[in-house]
């Protein structure tokens, strides 16, 4: 090569680089012109194109474990109870229900025009199959958990016992019945549940673990299962045989896989998608300048925190040190500057919107950001750390965005308020779990607790010492008193009254650090009509409609 | 030849043995499991589940339930996706891979070796330079750049082509493949072009060459006739491991595109400790690769004629 | 038989080829410059990489704030971060590239000199391991080794060490029958003694020019593990880390992807043209035809 074309070649890049610059500074925005697919896609029917997320693992309910999935069930299958559009508990396959005095009885009767989407009867042995189902450890269901309330239902689980003992009754095939080991007063809730949903003994018996294909599923929803493309899409379409047919608007439903979420924004910019997943964290101040009018934001029922573990030091032992880093936090700026889309910022451990609750707060949630942090470097002192002997505190969370930006938030919060020096371990999530559960190694980790079903019971049930999932290590005898007499406890009110106490018991304690309350994040092409924002960030597809102008 | 053939798939055998032992052993000694998600799961149910997919057998014994299985043909059910098998889910992905990685493949092939020759014909001429740079472009910039830009430049602003690789009802269709193909091809053109010139270079430079163009054949005939066969045999070593590649997948533009291939597998199944997954994608490749550079053997004999008789 | 001074001497005159070449020449300085800037980045910035200005989160590059090339969506400013991002980057491409080349050069030259059965064995091992998905490979080594930098540097460039290995065995092949190496295996000299005083030197050449072809692939590896969202720790970062956010909000704060990948592409590029230089340097018949 001549020096004189290399030099035209150098001459050329720097040019290409400069004419880059120059587009990037001046290519404003376009005026979003109507995608293809939506030239195209004149609707002979009502098509509604939904972003999924990942990958739905699994179409058969009892085997499912993601909200991808769950979102799936919901469409192609119906509980013994289900939601209306804002999320409130409304008769599905059971039109009432009977409660015995003690709590401990259950008796659904179901509609006599429940039907599979075969046109066979929807009949009470059909609970008592699916039950059985999702107990029996040979079925490796991932929400088996959900059978322990009921009588021998823990048993099962351990394999102490047969399936056929579980504690569910078909005395007729319109009557259902329940029967519990404790009263379970979120039992109804969790019947909404799709692991709860019926599933076809026929058809599981003719195809095994290929039930969950198209041609196979034989489902009690709103949709039936029309084309699985892994990785693509699934479509469904209406199920002729739903009982509430009538009221359903729509003719067919594709969920897409939009496992990467800046991708799924590109696609619904293109007009290929109705409504998102989510959206990408990092663009969240293009969408609100750019899409403010397609933008849904609704608080729901996840609380995303620090767990702190109690078990080593330097939190072991130390409620000062833990309560200073609590304080230090400022969760305004962090909800304002880093997730920015509308989260509401955590001084507690419930989120509010449960039902039948009052959130409880940290005693200092009062204060303002001044006395906070005053307070929280008195703490800090207390605790025995200072300029000369900083506190060193490891944060680990999964390799995420979102996780990765808050926690370079909150080092730098900790640095600035107190003078701890952090160190940031960002692991695998795999391997994070794994750390966690093991608590060797960890000290802050970070994690979300997600709300199975509308009560304050699945958030309380975190912090009792013999949980399972008691990522912290907290043992405190009087908190899980206070849950004990709870879960005896029948009158409503009361049980209400024990479990606030308890949070406000265990806040003070400060064994995790909350940061937020999630919130769902969707967006919505104005043509997409009847949609309600709720609490479980649930879109059933035959609430909504389209109406294209 | 057909020794050879016969030689090379026996030595396939051991060589495919190690690789699926190899791959085993690593994959179980990465910490984590398969189980774990967002929303936590009880150790009773964890157990449950371990027991089911016979997690809780010794090592060495599912290491013989995995050799036993693969022999048969049985890749195993997956951990992450209870609905499928490892190989429905290879045979699912499989389609549009080998679609894409083939049309990626072709206009890499049809692009890359002309600009090559071109480039080495006119060295160091404008031409070259303008090859030359384009292609130190396509290497340098990471397709993570390149898909992206190209969905926000065709499918969003100019709203030419879809953004989506597959569209329910209408499948993939050519519209659907264009940027796609394009964003997979991208850097294999550029690494294509740049061996063929090297290489054709090194060619023009030989004997035989001078000799033709003293018998005074014209330019067109020495290049494309004479001069282009030879220079093709470093491009051929590395179009084996290239097309593997390629047929495989690229998990980003996978990921960017939407497309239901197998690329994304090797990382998905990895990530989620889906042991069979895994397993089944790494015999898969390993099972390409040996096999394309068999081919790369082969087309070496079919291309030079010395290496035919020796 | 003392064939070092003739070695120095190729040396010589290929450094003197490259002295003369002055593109090559540029892209060494342009290269010398970027390791100073981001060496001496904490000096030239006052700024840390990972302080948070929480009044100028995600803004463009500006005068009146100070963040010359803007800031990140943390707050943090991206000048800062692009150096100290460069050393990680530089690093990895010089550190892996020294272990893919002392591996490949070691194992090939073994190979190729000893030939035979071992060669043989040596090179179904190859097979293997060129077999084995590179991805797979390195998740698996970055998250069993806990995701240490240097682990990535050791990981990626242990998985880089195949081609260079399989060059080396074929030039090694080609050397064992010259008349130096037969003549020195006559005098009873060592199969180590050969090896080390005799093919290697040899091989110089070609591994130097190899070398600069590994380097930018190597850091290309990283940016896409990067992708991945498997590479380096923060408040650590590399460039690949800093494209690859930045190719996230290429549309609403296109400096976070532009003067990272600029000073990745400057980098290769010069590379590139260094690496040209060196194989004409070291290439002379070559490159009299007029090759680049």
């Amino acid at each position: 090569m001549s020096e004189q074309h290399k030099k035209h070649l150098f001459a050329a890049v720097v040019l290409a680089v400069v004419a880059l610059l120059v587009w990037q500074a001046t290519g404003k925005q376009s005026t979003e012109t109507p995608g293809l697919a939506e030239q195209q896609n004149q609707p002979t029917e009502a098509v509604l194109r939904r972003g999924n997320g990942p990958e739905p693992e699994s179409l058969n309910p009892q085997n499912s474990r993601t909200d991808p999935a769950f979102n799936l069930a919901r469409d192609l299958f119906e509980g013994l109870l289900t939601h209306a559009p804002n999320g409130d508990l409304v008769p599905g396959v059971a039109t009432s229900w009977d409660i015995s005095e003690d709590g401990l009885t259950y008796t659904f009767h179901l509609r006599p025009d429940a039907r599979w989407s075969n046109g066979d009867p929807v009949v009470a042995d059909d609970f008592v199959y699916s039950f059985r189902r999702l107990a029996d450890p040979s079925t490796a269901a991932f929400y088996a958990q959900n059978m322990a309330p009921v009588v021998n239902g823990s048993a099962i689980l351990s394999g102490e016992m047969d399936a056929s003992e579980l504690g569910v009754e078909a005395p007729d095939p319109a009557t259902f019945v329940v029967y519990l080991v404790t009263p379970t007063p979120y039992l109804l809730d969790l019947l909404t549940h799709p692991s709860m949903y019926p599933v076809n003994a026929a058809a599981i018996d003719a195809h095994g673990k290929d039930y969950g294909r198209p041609g196979n599923l034989v489902s009690n929803g709103a949709f039936v299962l029309e084309e699985w493309v892994v990785g693509a899409y699934i479509s469904v379409r209406r199920n002729d045989h739903y009982w509430g047919n009538q009221g359903n608007r729509i003719d067919r439903v594709i969920f897409y896989n939009t496992s990467d979420d800046s991708a799924e924004l590109k696609r619904y910019r293109a007009g290929e998608l109705d409504f998102t997943y989510t959206i990408p964290l990092q663009q969240f101040r293009w969408i609100k300048e750019n899409l403010a009018d397609e933008f849904r934001v609704h608080p729901y029922l996840t609380t995303y925190y620090y767990g702190l573990n109690l078990r080593k030091p330097p939190f072991k032992d130390s409620p000062q040190l833990r309560q200073a880093l609590a304080m230090s936090i400022d969760r305004e700026l962090l909800t304002e500057k880093i997730t920015g889309v509308g989260e509401l910022p955590a001084y507690g451990w419930v989120p509010p919107g449960t039902s039948n609750y009052t959130p409880q707060s940290f005693a200092w949630a009062g204060m303002d950001a001044a006395q906070r942090n005053a307070r929280a470097k008195q703490l800090y002192a207390q605790a025995g750390y200072g300029p000369e002997n900083p506190a060193q505190v490891e944060i680990r969370y999964n390799t995420a965005e979102t996780h990765q930006r808050i926690a370079v938030a909150v080092a730098s919060m900790w640095k600035d308020v107190l003078g701890v020096e952090t160190t940031l371990v960002n692991e695998e999530f795999q391997v994070l779990i794994q750390h966690i559960r093991q608590g060797e190694i960890t000290q802050a980790f970070r994690s979300s607790w997600i709300g199975d079903y509308n009560d304050a019971q699945t958030f309380a049930v975190f912090f009792q010492s013999d949980f399972d999932l008691n990522l912290s290590g907290y043992n405190n005898p009087a908190y899980d008193a206070l849950l004990a007499q709870a879960s005896r406890e029948n009158d409503l009110a009361k049980r209400r009254g024990l479990l606030e106490q308890a949070e406000s018991l265990m806040l003070a304690d400060t064994p995790v650090i909350p940061m937020y309350f999630h919130v769902s994040r969707h967006l919505v092409k104005p043509w997409v009509k009847d949609w309600q924002d709720n609490i479980m960030n649930l879109q059933y597809s035959r609430h909504l409609s389209l109406q294209r102008d | 030849m057909l020794r050879l053939i016969l030689k090379r798939l026996l030595t396939a055998i051991p060589t495919l043995l190690v690789l699926v032992t190899a791959a085993f052993f690593l994959m179980r000694a990465v910490p984590g499991g398969p189980f774990a998600g967002e929303r936590n799961l009880t150790p009773q149910v964890e157990q449950n589940l371990r027991a089911a997919y016979h997690l809780d057998e010794s090592l060495g014994m599912q290491y013989l339930r995995y050799l036993g299985g693969l022999l048969q043909g049985d890749l195993g059910p997956s951990f992450q996706y209870p609905d499928y098998s490892v190989a429905e889910l290879i045979a699912a992905g499989l389609p549009y891979s080998l679609q894409l990685g083939g049309l990626a493949f072709l206009l890499a092939l049809a692009v890359g070796i002309p600009a090559g020759v071109v480039a080495a014909r006119h060295a160091n001429s404008p031409t070259d330079m303008g090859i030359m740079a384009f292609c130190l472009v396509g290497i340098s910039v990471p397709n993570f750049v390149v898909a992206p830009l190209l969905v926000l430049v065709f499918a969003i602003h100019l709203d030419w082509l879809p953004a989506m690789a597959v569209e329910a009802g209408r499948g993939m269709g050519l519209r659907n493949m264009v940027l796609p193909v394009i964003a997979l091809a991208l850097p294999q053109i550029a690494y294509i072009a740049r061996i063929t010139r090297s290489s054709m270079l090194d060619v023009l430079g030989a004997g035989y060459i001078t000799m033709a163009r003293a018998r005074g054949l014209s330019e067109r005939r020495v290049l494309w006739g004479h001069a282009l066969r030879p220079a093709l045999l470093p491009v051929a070593s590395y179009l084996g491991p290239a097309a593997a590649a390629l047929l495989t997948g690229s998990v980003v533009v996978e990921q960017i595109f939407g497309i239901p291939g197998i690329g994304r597998y090797f990382v998905q199944g990895a990530v989620n400790r889906d042991y069979t997954l895994v397993m089944g994608v790494v015999v898969f490749y390993g099972t390409l690769v040996i096999g394309f550079n068999m081919l790369v053997d082969i087309s070496y004999r079919l291309i030079d004629p010395r290496l035919r008789r020796s | 038989m003392n064939d070092q001074p003739l070695i120095a001497t190729h040396w010589q005159a290929a450094l003197g080829r490259l002295a003369r070449n002055r593109a090559a020449l540029a892209a060494a300085v342009v290269l010398v410059l970027i390791c100073l800037a981001v060496v001496l980045g904490p000096w030239l910035v006052s700024v840390a990489p990972d302080a948070v200005d929480w009044d100028n989160i995600s803004t463009p590059p500006s005068l009146a704030n100070g963040h010359l090339l803007g800031t990140d969506a943390n707050g943090r400013d991206l000048l800062a971060r692009i150096l100290a991002g460069g050393r990680i980057s530089l690093a990895v491409g010089l550190v892996a590239t020294l272990v893919s080349v002392l591996i490949g050069v070691s194992y090939g030259a073994v190979a190729g000199y000893l030939g035979g059965r071992i060669d043989q064995l040596m090179m179904r091992a190859v097979d293997v391991l060129y077999a084995l998905p590179f991805l797979f490979l390195v998740i698996l080594l970055t998250v069993y080794f806990g995701r240490h930098v240097i682990l990535i540097f050791l990981a990626i460039g242990a998985i880089n060490w195949l081609d260079m290995s399989r060059i080396v065995r074929g030039q090694a092949m080609g050397l064992r029958n010259q008349e130096f190496v037969l003549a020195a295996r006559a005098m009873g000299v060592s199969s180590r003694d050969i090896l080390l005083r005799h093919i290697l030197p040899n091989l110089t050449g070609i591994v130097v020019v190899y070398a600069t072809l590994t380097v930018p692939q190597v850091i290309l590896a990283e940016s896409f593990l990067s992708f991945l969202g498997l590479g380096v720790h923060e408040p650590l970062t590399s460039w690949g880390s800093l494209i690859a956010e930045g190719a996230k909000e290429m549309e609403n704060a296109p400096w976070m992807l532009i003067y990272p990948g600029l000073g990745l592409g400057v980098t290769l590029l010069c590379l590139n043209f260094l690496g040209d230089g060196l194989r004409d340097a070291f290439d002379p018949v070559r490159s009299d035809k007029g090759v680049g």
